[in-house]
């Protein structure tokens, strides 16, 4: 259990041009976190988590385990445990020659390994599996496998590369809890790639959100859904409308904008945002915020509906208010109501939220 | 960007930050110089510690043998040796023309003979269709020389069909015989259709059949199906294809040798370098290196662009049944004919085999028969040698060849280093160059000390032989080795790595022991091609060092054709014998694949 930095890290590849696959990448990883980065394919995530596990060497910048310098250190050298998006398991070896690789490069007696290996597959369910070749195991049962064989060597801090990507959408609910599960009973770091929000929602101490390299925000998940740094992270996590409001005052954190129908209401903001009156505002409003009503009730924003698309626990909207598309997701839906109706919208003020651009 | 939870840098002042090229501080380098020694493939240099070794390889027994040549070409002459290419009537210029008019009839003939047989073997459902598929690549598969014999000794003007017809109709000649260049075109065409047929089986095996469903559907009449999708698909296997058949029709010398053309590139090369003329025969080497340099650049740059193979899993394409009686009785008697000429060389090899040295002159086949010949060639201490000698000189090429081939197919697929397409080329250049050439490389390279060969003299020893083989069929083991590689996911290396693997236990751990059956079906490949050996050998051969190709064409000098079939037959087994092993390697890997699909 060890805590893992990365300071002003960055990458560039020689074939890839100027552009930074990593770009001055600083995050801190507690001691036995789970910590997961999240973003969109061909964000840097998989090339950040590459450099931790020294597949990669860092541009610039350096990575420390513990009080450790790693940056350089090559791969077999780091004590991570790694599961790769699409296991990596050795095809030519059984279920426990896999598991043992590991233990045998370290040189762990017989006995031992063969017990480690046991306790380390009863840890994933797999009990008994140690005889079978790898292409007799059902995708989640290799899943497992690879989650005991990076286990077993009990690392220094595991990295998980979407690990979940090439289950079905049933096992990955399954396997999410269960690897969150063995992460804590363990107490091991880890550091979990992946680019389903609602994963990292679910199984996350904190996340962080990047996007072109960069790190747009760290935070545990409801600070992150509830609390968007910037539009880029309240556009990716979960759905939200990004409205440019005027601004027409403010205090430290907090600012007043102007609505479309000329109205105001005052939005809460991150201390220290810096808008002053005449500037515009970014401000993130969720569509399960924003409540139907008529166009008649005061402080309601009227407009049209534009599309209209029932899922069964709510109904999608989408309302042109003055030039604006606004999406909604209304749980209660008037009934006979069809595109082209015209609604009001209430918006829910103590859930809006300034976001930088 | 940056939340609150974001860490700032706290240790700059302590730790200069690195910027591109780590300039290590003194208190760090002794660790980091430990790690990086250690680190194996992730090192930044890693790469060229392996690379230049393989590289230096290349270079001096493929590249610098070609510059050796040029520079025996026109060392002594000036370019007076490349004018006469120029000139009207010289032999240089007719020879060259010669060359490409066969290459160029050599390509139309396979295509037309190659896609026929796709299309037939592929489309429709006939009797007989299951063993012509199997023994389909058989002509093609013999050694060099003895398919060249065995074509002879069938269609020449002494050849047993033409005298067999002649007997029939009882004319004053032989019926039919196949001389000079169409004896020429015959054995190429036997020999190389397999790679239009290979080729155009495979794209019509990748080919959606729906696509061409799709054109039915929207009314599109077979002819027009055939003129507007199925023929434009299967354009670029054709066209590579034909770059394959005519660089090999190019690089042709036993058909020309034994149907007595001599105006091709290839015999005047052996003529001059037997007249003891070696800058004449470099000038011929040179300018058939060059052709053949073009031919394979030009097929690099067609295989880069896009194939259409398509994705989709789809139905499998249904064979069309023959359902009309005439038809299926003109394909049973086409299937029985066409296994009869496909199995005709091997037999008449076979037939020749136990046939009396000398008792072959004017009959249809032979009229005595005997075991003595295959006595003779292993009881005879003089007449074992020539397989003794093949046996040793293809073992030592080919353990050079598969401990190059493979790391240099490692190379070029999984490391990231400057000149990786140069290496590869330079593999691929030892394969386009043709044997002649590479035999004449050698001599000019090697008939004095040089570098590459620690200051000795190659030519005239034993060591040029296996050199020459190696320099051969190293592109052999070297393609096995790569597909293999391109098979095995590099994040099996990565986590093996991942688990404290150094570099060498993870390759020889993973990476090597599951490349083991494409390594394997390489080194036996390059073995057989080793005892077939012909096209180079006869021009380095001592009467030490003779392999078993040159004392079959010089027993077919002094007649005793029996003994030369006998060596002959001995290397159709070894390729039989090599042939299903490497099947069974091949089945043994889609066996792993079916379990696989079957439990998953």
């Amino acid at each position: 259990m060890i805590d893992v930095t990365l300071e002003s890290v960055s990458k560039r590849f020689a074939r890839a041009g100027d552009t930074a696959a990593v770009d001055d990448v600083d995050i801190t990883i507690a001691a036995g976190e789970f910590f997961t980065l999240l973003g969109p394919s061909g964000c840097g995530k998989t090339t950040t988590l590459r450099m931790v596990a020294g597949f990669y060497f860092p541009t610039s910048g350096r990575i420390r385990f513990g009080a450790e310098d790693v940056t350089r250190r090559p791969p077999n050298k780091r004590d991570t445990g790694m599961v790769f998006q699409n296991y990596a398991l050795f095809p030519h070896m059984s279920v426990a020659q896999n598991v043992a690789y590991g233990l045998k490069i370290r040189k762990v007696g017989r006995a031992d390994a063969r017990r480690r290996v046991e306790e380390a597959l009863g840890q994933v369910h797999l009990a008994g599996y140690g005889g079978r070749r790898i292409d007799q195991l059902s995708g989640g049962q290799q899943q497992r496998v690879a989650l005991a064989r990076a286990l077993v060597i009990r690392p220094r801090t595991l990295l998980l590369d979407e690990p979940l990507s090439n289950l079905d959408a049933k096992l990955r609910e399954e396997t999410r809890t269960e690897i969150r599960r063995i992460q804590k009973e363990s107490g091991t770091t880890a550091i979990y790639v992946t680019h389903d929000q609602a994963e990292a929602m679910a199984m996350s101490d904190r996340i962080a959100v990047m996007e072109s390299g960069r790190v747009q925000q760290i935070g545990a998940p409801r600070e992150i859904y509830h609390r968007p740094a910037t539009a880029f992270v309240a556009r990716f996590i979960g759905r939200s409308n990004v409205l440019s409001l005027p601004v027409t005052g403010g205090t430290d954190d907090s600012v007043t904008v102007g609505l479309p129908d000329g109205g105001e209401t005052v939005v809460a903001a991150p201390v220290g945002h810096g808008l002053r009156a005449g500037e515009t505002a970014l401000v993130s409003v969720r569509p399960e915020h924003i409540g139907l009503t008529s166009t008649t009730e005061p402080g309601a924003l009227p407009g049209r509906v534009t599309e209209l698309e029932f899922t069964g626990m709510a109904t999608n909207l989408i309302v042109d208010v003055a030039g604006e598309s606004v999406q909604v997701a209304a749980i209660d839906v008037p009934a006979g109501l069809a595109v082209g109706d015209q609604v009001g919208l209430r918006l829910t003020r103590e859930r809006m939220w300034v976001v930088r651009p | 960007m940056g939340g609150a939870t974001v860490t700032a840098a706290p240790t700059a002042a302590t730790v200069p930050p690195v910027t591109g090229e780590p300039t290590p501080s003194g208190r760090d380098r002794r660790p980091r110089l430990a790690d990086r020694l250690s680190g194996g493939a992730s090192s930044r240099w890693f790469p060229y510690v392996l690379v230049f070794p393989l590289a230096l390889i290349l270079f001096g027994y493929v590249v610098q043998p070609m510059f050796a040549t040029f520079a025996e070409s026109v060392g002594v002459d000036g370019v007076a040796n490349y004018t006469e290419f120029l000139s009207g009537e010289g032999v240089a210029r007719s020879s060259l023309l010669t060359s490409l008019l066969i290459s160029a009839a050599s390509v139309l003939l396979c295509g037309i003979v190659g896609v026929a047989m796709a299309f037939l073997l592929k489309r429709f459902q006939f009797p007989g269709r299951r063993l012509i598929e199997a023994i389909i690549l058989v002509p093609a598969a013999l050694p060099p020389l003895i398919g060249a014999i065995s074509f002879q000794l069938l269609y020449s003007e002494t050849g047993i069909l033409p005298r067999g017809l002649q007997q029939l109709f009882g004319t004053e000649n032989p019926v039919l015989p196949f001389t000079g260049i169409a004896g020429v075109l015959v054995v190429h065409t036997f020999t190389m259709y397999p790679f239009f047929y290979l080729a155009a089986s495979a794209a019509l095996a990748g080919m959606d059949p729906s696509v061409e469903e799709a054109a039915y559907n929207l009314g599109a009449g077979r002819v027009r199906v055939w003129r507007t999708v199925l023929l434009p698909m299967l354009t670029p296997a054709l066209v590579s294809a034909s770059l394959l058949v005519f660089m090999t029709s190019l690089a042709s010398y036993t058909a020309p040798l034994l149907f007595g053309v001599d105006r091709t590139m290839t015999m005047q090369i052996y003529i001059n370098r037997t007249n003891g003329d070696l800058p004449m025969a470099s000038a011929y080497a040179s300018v058939l290196a060059v052709v053949s340099i073009l031919f394979l650049l030009g097929m690099r740059w067609y295989e880069g662009r896009r194939s259409y193979r398509s994705q989709s899993k789809g139905v499998a394409a249904h064979r069309r049944e023959i359902t009309n009686p005439f038809g299926k009785w003109a394909a049973l008697a086409a299937s029985i004919l066409a296994t009869v000429v496909l199995l005709a060389p091997v037999g008449t090899i076979a037939l020749v085999a136990f046939s009396a040295d000398g008792s072959w002159t004017t009959e249809v086949i032979p009229s005595a028969y005997t075991w003595q010949n295959f006595v003779t060639i292993f009881s005879d201490p003089k007449a074992f040698q020539p397989i003794l000698n093949s046996l040793q000189m293809s073992l030592l090429a080919t353990v050079g060849c598969v401990v190059v081939g493979v790391l240099i197919a490692y190379a070029v697929r999984r490391l990231d280093f400057r000149g990786r397409a140069l290496l590869d080329v330079a593999v691929m250049l030892a394969w386009a160059l043709p044997g002649t050439v590479v035999a004449i490389n050698l001599i000019s390279a090697f008939s004095t000390g040089n570098a590459f060969s620690f200051g000795q003299v190659l030519i005239g020893t034993f060591w040029i032989m296996p050199l020459a083989y190696f320099v051969r069929f190293l592109p052999l083991v070297f393609r096995s080795s790569s597909a293999t590689l391109a098979q095995i996911d590099p994040s099996l290396e990565e986590a093996a790595r991942n688990l404290g693997a150094s570099w060498w236990r993870a390759f020889g751990t993973v990476t090597l022991r599951l490349m083991l059956p494409g390594v394997a079906a390489g080194a036996l490949l390059a073995f057989v091609n080793g005892v077939g050996e012909f096209v180079a050998s006869v021009l380095i051969y001592t009467s030490q060092t003779a392999p078993i190709s040159v004392e079959i064409n010089n027993r077919m000098y002094s007649f005793e054709i029996g003994t030369a079939a006998a060596y002959g037959m001995l290397q159709v087994v070894l390729i039989f014998v090599v042939m299903v092993i490497s099947g069974r390697l091949q089945n043994g890997r889609s066996a792993s694949r079916e379990a696989a699909r079957w439990s998953a």
